[in-house]
């Protein structure tokens, strides 16, 4: 049956009368983005370390792991917003459901709370535990006495809680693909690749927003080659995407035709393919090469990339949808 | 439910305070209303036929007992010469008797059903949609002869997208195939008709190769569906349809159909016509009506329409106009009718809605004619009232009972309240003669032989079964005299006026002028909704809210259109300065008046009218010379707060008739609209 | 005792997009204002004056492999009596996964928060009556009954007609059929 076009009687809160089924928007697009980020925050952040072998001596990695909090919890706060019963929040935490990369997602989440925390008391210098001592001390007795304990266990632990933030970081990039991936309705989503596409995308953006700050010249370094590594993968990552499509079946080849000749072709080839990876891939390949001092220029664009991916790839999947297919 | 609730519902009598049409009111209790109308209405006593009613529904019965009782013949309705009027003639004059309302096909054991230009499951006979369903399950095939791909065409085995107007020509062709391959009921058609012979000599050039250059309808087509009606025979049935009212020679499209039903021998038979039993049930005893009435007022003076069945409602409207008809009609009663919308060329209700000395109006909603009223009366919903028993002809017969469900809302009275109140102070109280409507519904059924408990309870009683069909035994009465099916019609031709031939003849349709870009207007229904009654039900309303405008894919192409665009439709109008008559297209026609054969020069240009906007729906599914919407829309009552301004009405737009010169009905479907592009208004509701 | 295993069956050849379905339903659910949980697709196909057309009426499939139960964090939508699918409003945080997840675009969200969606008319059925759609529709296009049941008229229905799911490839394994 081949159909030339459909009529449908206007009732419906359906795809065909409204064009976009759109149910997440700007929302899901900041948490996917910061979500992300953060993974890579903790990713690289605990690989930093496990790869010097000793605590950091820069500023900003002592500060990562409660910025990673903050911007988990600004991700946070965009997901409540877009929660339609948001009085039921806590029913999240009311059950775990193995099927539903949400549930996971859910609990990843609470779990990044004490492992970040204690990881980040664990990087505080000991100018820092002073003063904080200092001014807990002056509150309360009790409080002081859970600090210390907190103090002495993440020094005890270091390794398991770095290790820790690796895993459940790496968890929280996958866990963003693979929810968008595994829902067979919308066509364009469904591939597994998305968990690891969203991953490297989330340890590039994470290095990028790194850089921003003054870190050690030598884990700078490091940094720039973990995410030409990153990048290397996100477009290898893209690349299979892709071939999934164009070389699929009907749903995939369908699925496929935004991003190559419909109307997502030139953002996505600009900013996310362009911009966001190809460009800072080359820049960090002469900064390394020559050793040029790192600049803003390359995060940017790598953050930009990141957002545009994620706001795309949200917009075109809601969009499709297997009636696309008569 | 959409219309016991909604906010916009007459609620108390209105007594007119500012001119006429500004819908300005004032709120008045009961007495004083009923008292001004009495006191209006009395002025007629001795002239009673300046008082017309309009009446549509169940509900009007008491309202046509009280006029008549006051002494005037004047009674009409836009369902007979704006809808079926033409339908119900053909049938009289080809079978003996009207089709009637439930039309009594026998869907159910048809094995073939051929519908020409009816939109059965579009428009929502809830029995007879059921009937359909029924059919279709049994196998039955189906022919739809249609501009419009409609949803029954969508289960057809063929659809014939047929030029407008060109019908005749069809039915023609087919009874010419039908004959020449011995495919029409020999034995039926001996026993029980008249004319055959005439017919076959008058059909003999009817050859589908002449059809196809008329219908743009293939030859072979018309070979093979004529071939699949015959061979199906007698179980064969032609639809007549319902409203029949399209382009002035409709009286003889449902000639032809009638014939090529009797050709096949479908009337009286299984799958064709079943004929239908009436119950007996006695009327109330009332005093006859004693005035003697006046003929009607509805024939423009000079005017004569042999075989109208029924009052032409447009003629009681033209006959406002000083010295049109025989005499004037100064009075209107309108019971359920929104005149505004129902009847053709708005502008000339209008013109007369302005010189009435009195209009009052009973209704439920503020529809447009309650705007134009002096007093409007509201009435009790459906749910909140006892009408007459219904007691239609049907395969079954039976009784039915229209009872309250729940105590009137607002200060709204049912209808039999209404009219009785009103006989009382008209001195008519004679002839309601009953406190309570329950005593009359019981006095009637106890007559009859019925129990009125037991029809409350039950809602519909089932009575006597009796034979249907030819087959059991039935004895079937045809036309008086003869007794016979009329194939050819000795009293049409007796009558020796142009376009009352005895056999149905075809002439070609006016067409829209191309080069302006013009195309012919077609309307229909929604099954959602009750032609324009129930667009301010925001229940309903919320499955379909708007009609929009279907244009052929490729002509939207062309002028750039889609799916959503917004549109205004324009109608063109040029007015014979000799006899009137209205003629379509931007262009000066060029050729003479199809009325009195006056050069085109005579004709004067009309102001267009314009539609309100309306969305483009651009679609496959019709033909690239027609454009059609659906009827009920455009609404610009001020109390009908949620239907006002939304979609387009097509009402508007219908400022040319072509009268038919057997019983004067209105054809409808020969305004010709060009299109404009607009843009979206200000509020644009959907 | 067998279990039961609701299903819906639409004769499209009966179908003629009069929406009874819509408003009974609408009537029956409160459905709000600008949400529907069934719906008509009137689909045409061809070009003129070939012409062909399928009346169907659609809602959500309560499908035996269903993606919106899986995409469920909470288990708000979870399978109950006879396979039909439903939500409990209580435990619904009205993330959409289950909007995002479901291939027939069924799902919507009610204003009062949580997501809705045809039940079946479970609350009905469970008094021994029909669904609402069913009740109403004039022309006998719309069946419903246990298809583990060979004296239902759904079991009978589709071992006697030629019928079809939308989008068999979803994997979802959808509960209403279509008869064409």
């Amino acid at each position: 049956m081949n159909t030339d076009y459909v009529e449908i009687c206007p009732t419906a809160y359906h795809k065909m009368v409204e064009h976009a089924h759109e149910v997440w928007g700007w929302e899901i697009v900041v948490y996917l983005f910061l979500g992300g980020l953060v993974a890579g925050l903790l990713v690289l952040t605990a690989a930093l370390e496990l790869r010097a072998g000793e605590r950091s001596k820069s500023r900003g990695l002592m500060w990562m792991p409660f910025i990673a909090l903050a911007l988990i919890s600004l991700g946070m706060g965009a997901l409540f917003l877009d929660l339609h019963y948001k009085i039921h929040v806590f029913r999240f935490y009311l059950a775990f459901q193995p099927s539903s990369p949400m549930s996971w997602g859910a609990w990843i989440l609470l779990v990044i709370y004490p492992a970040a925390f204690l990881l980040g008391m664990g990087s505080l210098s000991g100018d820092w535990r002073e003063r904080i001592n200092g001014w807990v001390e002056k509150k309360s007795k009790r409080l002081k006495g859970l600090l210390d304990w907190s103090f002495e266990w993440a020094d005890e632990h270091r390794r398991t809680l770095l290790w820790t933030n690796l895993v459940v970081g790496a968890g929280l990039g996958v866990y963003t693909g693979l929810l968008l991936g595994t829902m067979v309705a919308r066509i364009h989503w469904n591939s597994a690749v998305l968990g690891p596409l969203f991953l490297s995308s989330g340890l590039s953006t994470g290095a990028a927003f790194m850089l921003l700050f003054k870190l050690d010249k030598d884990e700078q370094r490091a940094l720039v080659r973990w995410d030409m590594l990153a990048i290397a993968a996100e477009l290898f990552f893209i690349a299979l995407m892709l071939i999934s499509f164009v070389g699929g079946n009907h749903a995939a080849q369908v699925a496929g035709e935004g991003l190559l000749g419909g109307k997502w072709t030139a953002p996505f080839w600009t900013l996310v393919v362009m911009l966001g990876l190809v460009v800072p891939l080359l820049l960090e390949t002469v900064e390394i090469k020559r050793r040029l001092p790192l600049t803003v220029v390359t995060p940017v664009l790598i953050l930009i990339g990141g957002v545009s991916l994620r706001a795309i790839l949200l917009a075109s999947g809601q969009e499709s949808c297997f009636c696309d297919l008569r | 439910m959409g219309l016991l609730y909604d906010p916009d519902r007459l609620k108390r009598p209105l007594i007119r305070r500012d001119k006429r049409g500004s819908q300005v009111f004032e709120e008045v209790d009961w007495k004083t209303a009923l008292d001004h109308v009495a006191e209006k209405l009395s002025k007629y006593t001795a002239t009673p036929e300046a008082l017309a009613l309009y009446s549509h529904g169940y509900g009007g019965t008491w309202f046509k007992h009280l006029v008549k009782a006051f002494g005037t013949p004047n009674i009409g309705a836009p369902s007979d010469a704006q809808c079926r009027g033409s339908r119900e003639t053909a049938f009289a004059l080809t079978y003996g008797s009207p089709l009637g309302s439930p039309e009594h096909v026998d869907m159910p054991h048809s094995r073939v059903i051929t519908f020409i230009g009816s939109h059965l499951g579009e428009n929502m006979h809830n029995t007879q949609v059921q009937d359909l369903a029924t059919a279709i399950s049994h196998g039955a095939q189906l022919i739809v002869v249609d501009p419009r791909f409609s949803t029954v065409a969508g289960k057809a085995r063929h659809w014939l997208p047929i030029k407008p107007g060109t019908d005749i020509a069809l039915l023609l062709a087919w009874m010419h195939v039908i004959i020449k391959e011995r495919l029409y009921d020999r034995e039926y058609v001996e026993q029980h008709t008249v004319g055959f012979d005439e017919l076959k000599k008058h059909v003999e050039d009817k050859t589908p190769e002449w059809a196809f250059t008329r219908t743009t309808i293939a030859p072979e087509v018309i070979v093979e569906t004529a071939r699949l009606i015959g061979g199906a025979r007698p179980a064969s049935l032609i639809h007549p349809g319902r409203r029949t009212a399209w382009h002035g020679d409709d009286t003889q499209r449902l000639r032809a159909i009638a014939i090529l039903n009797a050709l096949v021998g479908s009337y009286g038979r299984k799958g064709g016509f079943y004929i239908p039993a009436k119950p007996e049930l006695p009327k109330y005893p009332t005093p006859p009506y004693s005035r003697k009435r006046a003929q009607p007022a509805d024939w423009q003076k000079g005017q004569n329409y042999p075989f109208a069945d029924s009052i032409l409602a447009h003629g009681l409207r033209d006959a406002v106009f000083p010295g049109t008809a025989d005499y004037d009609i100064k009075a209107w009663l309108v019971y359920g009718c929104n005149l505004p919308l129902a009847l053709p060329q708005p502008e000339r209700t209008r013109e007369a809605m302005e010189k009435l000395d009195f209009i009052v109006a009973v209704d439920v909603l503020p529809s447009e004619i309650t705007g134009w009223a002096d007093v409007v009366l509201p009435e009790a919903t459906y749910l909140e009232r006892y009408d007459d028993i219904a007691a239609p002809p049907y395969r079954e017969p039976y009784l039915a009972l229209r009872q309250p469900v729940v105590e009137p809302l607002h200060d709204s009275k049912p209808g039999w309240w209404i009219a009785r109140e009103l006989a009382n102070r008209m001195g008519l109280a004679e002839y309601f003669p009953f406190e309570n409507v329950t005593e009359y519904l019981q006095t009637r059924l106890e007559k009859g032989g019925y129990d009125f408990a037991e029809l409350k309870e039950k809602g519909v009683i089932l009575t006597e079964p009796q034979p249907l069909y030819i087959e059991d035994g039935l004895e079937p009465t045809f036309c008086p005299d003869t007794n016979k099916i009329e194939i050819y019609s000795q009293k049409m031709a007796d009558a020796q006026m142009p376009g009352v031939e005895p056999l149905p003849h075809y002439t070609d349709p006016e067409e829209p002028n191309r080069a302006d870009e013009e195309f012919r207007l077609l309307f229909g229904r929604s099954p959602v909704h009750t032609f324009g009654r129930t667009t301010n039900n925001r229940f309903l309303s919320s499955v379909v809210s708007k009609n929009v405008v279907w244009i052929n894919r490729q002509i939207a192409d062309e002028m750039q259109v889609t799916c959503g665009d917004w549109v205004v439709l324009v109608n063109d109008t040029w007015t014979c300065g000799t006899c009137g008559k209205q003629h379509s297209g931007k262009s000066r026609p060029s050729a003479k008046c199809s009325g009195c054969q006056a050069e085109p020069a005579e004709f004067v240009q009309e102001k267009p009218v314009r539609s309100d906007p309306i969305q483009v729906k651009r679609t496959r599914r019709i033909r690239s010379d027609c454009v059609y919407m659906v009827h009920g829309y455009g609404h610009d009552s001020k109390g009908l707060k949620f239907a006002r301004g939304r979609g387009a009405s097509d009402a508007k737009l219908m400022t040319r008739v072509q009268v038919d010169p057997v019983m004067g009905g209105t054809g409808m479907n020969g305004n010709f609209v060009r299109i404009e592009k607009t843009t979206a208004p200000k509020e644009a509701q959907s | 005792m067998s279990r039961k295993r609701y299903a819906m069956v639409v004769d499209t050849r009966q179908c003629v997009s009069c929406k009874a379905c819509v408003l009974a339903c609408k009537a029956e659910n409160e459905v709000p204002d600008g949400f529907s949980r069934d719906w008509l697709m009137e689909e045409v196909w061809g070009d003129y004056p070939n012409l062909s057309a399928e009346n169907r009426s659609e809602r959500c499939n309560h499908c035996t492999n269903t993606p919106c139960v899986h995409a469920c964090p909470t288990g708000a939508s979870h399978v109950n009596e006879g396979g039909t699918v439903l939500v409990s409003h209580n435990k619904c945080t009205g993330c959409k996964a289950c909007i995002a997840a479901c291939p027939y675009n069924a799902r919507y969200t009610h204003p009062a928060g949580y997501v809705d969606k045809c039940t079946f008319c479970l609350h009905k059925v469970q008094r021994g009556e029909q669904p609402a759609c069913v009740s109403i529709c004039p022309t006998k296009t719309l069946f419903f009954g246990d298809l583990n049941d060979p004296t239902s008229e759904v079991y009978k229905l589709l071992r006697s007609r030629r019928f079809k799911v939308l989008f068999p490839e979803t994997g979802a394994k959808p509960n209403v059929y279509f008869l064409y």
